[in-house]
């Protein structure tokens, strides 16, 4: 019997239960579809985060005051407090020579206020290098001059939304605001260019980071932000960042370095561990089609008993009856996958339009293994069914109507 | 061609045993017309089971064609019944979803027949049949004198040996019974062996030789000279 005669007569039998095989396609196209969509779900947030942090620079080293137990992860919950991490400190690191530029950073809030507009904002403290460090653009006038980050002097730039709220129409350029009690001028406005991860450009006030240490009534800055010179300096940045900073601190490890590429890679890892995980949720749902398909073979089997016999008296072996069921199981399993397939493509562009900052992208591995999950459980699944079928008396068989 | 020796066919249902071939010996050539009879339950199905390789002896040996095949392997004795073997049974046993032509090519289908050979072949059996004009009917579309005849095309499409066909006119009425047969007749007369199962006198009055049997014996074996 040739291949192609099998597969007529598998996908004839098919057509002849048209009712229980529609069932069964749907049950096999539900599971793979919502393997698809799922992993396309994880495989899209996955790459959006990736994303996002490549945009902050790929050199970068984040330095916070405070040694975290674990490598990698910035101190959540520590007990100690520790030591100040000062100005003079960063300024300190630019002695290595796989530094780049540094950008000091402290983080407050408070009130902004123009005549009689006035709102909450997060205020910035830092120097001239946060604007290449974090990639930001100009929107108006110039940012943060070049100069020595320890003196404070009365100038601010604004995010583009803070400038809209206490402007409006008017000019912002070279007026006077107030940032809690002191009076900073605007020099600059920021480019809106949306959100990049942790804070919101457009609502934000930058000022000079002695200032803003003045403004807070601190001395300890919230991080500081490192740009190694290449890629491969990073280690060696990172070696020096902690060997200067332990001779300024008595001696004493009492800092976190963390580079962007552990950040990353951590992200990578946990957003790629949470999409496999869907995606063996969905697949339990591909089992489940497995067993229906077995149920239902085994209905159809009793079904077709006389059917069966008769095969047999025409000169069917029994394993020619089993390969005829379990080809005819194949078939409906991999009809189904490739019905959710399109199914799960459609339904992932659907996500795709409804939240286009989402890149929704089918991962190849997981329409491989939709694929192979679903044949395989039917071929699986149809054995029993197609064995028993197989091992029918033909006499027996025949003599049921 | 067809030789049974000492065969003995015992059913065990729970701790009873049901002796439905009781040493049965037969020898039948090639191109020979047989009607069985006997009352029911008297092993008429079982013993044609055994000759048509659907069932095998508890013990004694059958030889087909000069070979013994008591001992073949399931995949041997499903290809002797393919090429040598061709059934007909009461109730037909149609494929209910193939038409008339799909049915009908089911066997050669199974051996793996090219097929343009298979439309030739199919053609030409359903005119000796006279089904031309209902190729395409699907079973439950067919009166129950044509089911029969698709039956048997399917049943000769092979070429086969012998014709076992165990009451092939118990569900038909007269006319369509005596068409039925005609055909089988028309076979047996191209050197096909032909066996059938009967209640009816008149229809086993048309065979040469007749075999009558009771609770698993042959109690008589009578031939005779021309066929009526
Ligand atoms: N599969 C079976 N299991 C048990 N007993 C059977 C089986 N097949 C047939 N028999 C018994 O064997 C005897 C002969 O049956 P059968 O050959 O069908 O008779 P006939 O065809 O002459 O009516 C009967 O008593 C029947 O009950
Ligand atoms: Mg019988």
């Amino acid at each position: 019997m040739s291949t192609i005669d099998i597969l007529g007569f598998a996908l004839k039998s098919l057509r002849g239960y048209a009712l229980r095989t529609g069932l069964m396609l749907l049950a096999m196209a539900i599971g793979v579809a919502a393997v698809v969509v799922l992993t396309s779900l994880g495989e899209g947030a996955r790459r959006f985060v990736v994303a996002e942090f490549a945009s902050l620079g790929t050199h970068l080293l984040i330095v916070l005051p405070g040694r975290s137990e674990t490598t990698g992860g910035p101190p959540l919950l520590l007990g100690e407090t520790p030591r100040d991490l000062t100005i003079d400190d960063a300024v300190a690191l630019n002695r290595s020579r796989a530094v780049r530029r540094i950008a000091p950073i402290t983080v407050g809030s408070a009130r902004v206020s123009y005549r009689r507009r006035d709102r909450e904002s997060i205020i910035i403290g830092s120097t001239r290098e946060f604007l290449d460090v974090r990639h930001l653009t100009m929107g108006q006038g110039r940012f943060l001059p070049e100069a020595d980050p320890r003196r404070a002097s009365p100038v601010c730039v604004l995010g583009a939304k803070i400038r809209q709220e206490l402007f409006g129409g008017d000019k912002a350029l070279g007026q006077w605001v107030r940032l809690g009690d002191r009076r900073f001028r605007v020099i600059g406005v920021l480019a809106s260019e949306g959100r990049t991860i942790g804070i919101d450009v457009e609502e934000i006030v930058v000022v000079p980071v002695a200032s803003a240490l003045a403004l807070f009534d601190t001395a300890s800055l919230f991080r500081i932000l490192v740009e190694a010179r290449t890629r491969e300096a990073i280690p060696r940045a990172q070696k020096d960042i902690v060997d200067i900073v332990r001779s300024r601190h008595d001696g004493e490890d009492d800092i976190t370095v963390i580079t962007q590429d552990a950040v990353l890679s951590t992200f990578d890892n946990v957003l790629r561990a949470l999409t496999l995980t869907v995606a063996g949720i969905a697949a339990i749902s591909l089992a489940v089609a497995g067993i229906l398909i077995m149920n239902v073979m085994l209905v159809a089997v009793s079904q077709r008993t006389s059917e069966i016999g008769l095969l047999k008296a025409l000169g069917a072996s029994g394993r020619r009856i089993l390969v005829l069921f379990v080809t005819e199981a194949g078939a409906l399993s991999l009809i189904g996958a490739v019905l959710g397939l399109v199914i799960g493509k459609i339904g992932g562009w659907i996500v795709g339009r409804l939240y286009p900052a989402l890149s929704v992208s089918t991962p190849w591995w997981a329409i491989v293994a939709a694929l192979a999950v679903a044949l395989g459980t039917g071929l699986l699944f149809s054995m029993l069914p197609a064995r028993r079928a197989a091992r029918l008396d033909p006499v027996q068989a025949l003599s049921r109507r | 061609m067809i030789q049974l020796q000492q065969v003995h066919r015992i059913f065990e249902v729970g701790d009873q045993k049901v002796h439905a071939l009781d040493d049965v010996s037969l020898d039948i050539k090639r191109g020979e017309y047989i009607a069985l009879m006997g009352p029911s339950g008297s092993g008429k199905s079982t013993l044609l089971n055994i000759v048509g390789l659907l069932d095998r002896p508890t013990s004694g040996k059958y030889v087909l064609d000069g070979q013994n095949v008591t001992a073949l392997s399931d995949q041997s004795q499903a290809e002797m019944r393919r090429d040598k073997i061709g059934f007909v049974f009461q109730f037909f046993h149609l494929v209910p979803r193939l038409n008339a032509s799909e049915n009908i090519a089911l066997p050669m289908v199974l051996a793996g027949v090219p097929v343009a050979e298979r439309k030739a072949r199919v053609s030409r059996i359903l005119d000796a049949v006279g089904l031309t004009d209902r190729a395409h009917h699907r079973p439950d579309q067919l009166s129950g004198g044509q089911r029969q005849r698709v039956a048997i095309a399917r049943a000769t499409v092979m070429e086969p040996a012998a014709i076992l066909a165990d009451e092939p006119t118990g569900n038909l009425d007269s006319a369509s019974g005596k068409d039925v047969l005609d055909i089988l007749e028309a076979l047996n007369d191209n050197n096909i062996t032909l066996i059938v199962v009967t209640h009816d006198l008149d229809i086993a009055k048309r065979a040469r030789r007749r075999l009558h049997m009771v609770d698993g014996c042959i109690d008589s074996d009578t031939t005779t000279g021309e066929r009526k």
